[in-house]
């Protein structure tokens, strides 16, 4: 599953998306991320799997712009989630 | 002061199917308390038995009871009878009587496809305060999703809004849209408050209703174009929620993705929610009996 968490509004699109096939459930963006912005936990969009995944939590997801800003100072700049993710299941959309 | 009506308000429904006799049935049951409406579905055996769709108040355990005894109703049924019941949407965490709560995303894609048949692909469910895009497979697993609950351009809250400033009737807003010389330029597509400043200076310049109207209804498909280039548009395509019942906004839609959008199902299109959670609500109940 492509799971994008985020939003789009009148400045612009942000939406962090986890591929949940390619995700292993390994928590380590959970562990880099200063801002905890990332969890792991049951695929709350597919009830009937027991498979762990990363996913944005609530609280977060409609404000990655600015929790996420520290470690994009640039739009070049790859920010610690992504580059520890050994499974490149994580990219953002902005 | 003579009361003001209230345009916004739309029709409430529910039904029970009559060819189906609950007795020695497994009952299971889905609640969606959304932002706006809220539904219960009851299914037996897993057949659609009995659904109710109403508006939401400001109490989410309260909306929740209120929607489900509605859908019981002359049916005999009882609370207790229901062997599992699911919670979803905006307020899954506070029903009170559900063993789970499951998101919109998974209930929508699994309740769109139940309506709408397995050849679905893509079920954009515009809501009252939020517009979900999901792409599902054949079963009505998520296969993509993205939603949107930060912004109001786009919800069915966005057109309770014209239809007040306008005085039309929320379930005429569609049909008067296309009542009209020339299809107009589309209002604000980003922000609901702007369109609304448009939509007064328009009326001021001495547009007709039905011309304002069709600007916003046009805006709004605009908007939900937008968002669904994100992730793509594959055939067969559905639309679930309230604004599905209004043509102004689906028809325009339709012209701009130029792909056409599956006629709504004989059902309410507001509770491919519920019946997703009762959906799996059977699918946990037969999964813990296995066990």
């Amino acid at each position: 599953m492509i799971a994008n968490y985020g939003y789009k509004n009148g400045s612009g699109e942000y939406f962090i998306t986890i591929d949940t096939e390619k995700c292993n459930g390994c928590a380590k963006c959970v562990e880099v991320c200063p801002y905890g912005v990332m969890a792991v936990g049951e695929d709350q969009n597919d009830p009937l799997s027991d498979q762990e995944v990363a996913f944005v939590t609530e609280q977060e997801r409609k404000k990655i712009k600015y929790t996420c800003a520290p470690c994009k100072p640039n739009k070049d700049s790859i920010p610690p989630c992504i580059k520890i993710c050994k499974m490149n299941a994580i990219a953002h959309s902005w | 002061m003579p009361d003001k009506p209230e345009f916004w308000r739309w029709t409430e429904s529910r039904w029970t199917n009559p060819d189906i006799d609950w007795k020695g049935k497994v009952i299971t049951a889905g609640v969606d308390v959304g932002s706006v409406s809220s539904q219960a579905v009851i299914l037996a055996n897993g057949k659609l038995y009995a659904y109710s769709n109403m508006r939401t108040g400001s109490d989410s355990p309260d909306s929740a009871m209120k929607a489900i005894n509605w859908a019981m109703e002359k049916t005999g049924l009882k609370l207790n009878d229901i062997a599992y019941t699911v919670g979803t949407g905006y307020g899954r965490v506070n029903v009170p009587f559900s063993q789970r709560a499951i998101t919109e995303i998974a209930c929508h894609a699994r309740g769109g496809n139940f309506m709408y048949g397995p050849s679905v692909r893509t079920i954009l469910d515009m809501g009252g305060q939020d517009c979900k895009a999901i792409h599902c497979d054949e079963r009505g697993k998520v296969t993509n999703f993205l939603m949107n609950d930060k912004c109001a351009a786009g919800t069915g809250r966005g057109m309770e809004v014209f239809a007040d400033l306008l005085g039309v009737s929320i379930n005429d807003v569609g049909d008067l849209s296309f009542d009209i010389d020339t299809e107009p330029q589309p209002v604000s597509s980003t922000c609901v408050v702007y369109a609304k400043t448009e939509a007064t200076g328009l009326l001021r310049e001495g547009w007709p209703k039905n011309k304002v109207l069709a600007a916003y209804c046009s805006a709004m498909a605009h908007r939900i174009m937008t968002l669904l280039e994100r992730i793509g548009i594959e055939e067969d395509f559905a639309i679930t929620g309230g604004i599905a019942k209004n043509k102004g906004v689906v028809k325009r839609l339709e012209k701009e993705v130029g792909i056409k959008i599956m006629e709504t199902s004989k059902y309410d299109p507001q509770i491919a929610g519920a019946i997703g959670g009762a959906l799996f609500a059977k699918a946990l109940y037969d999964k813990g009996k296995r066990k």
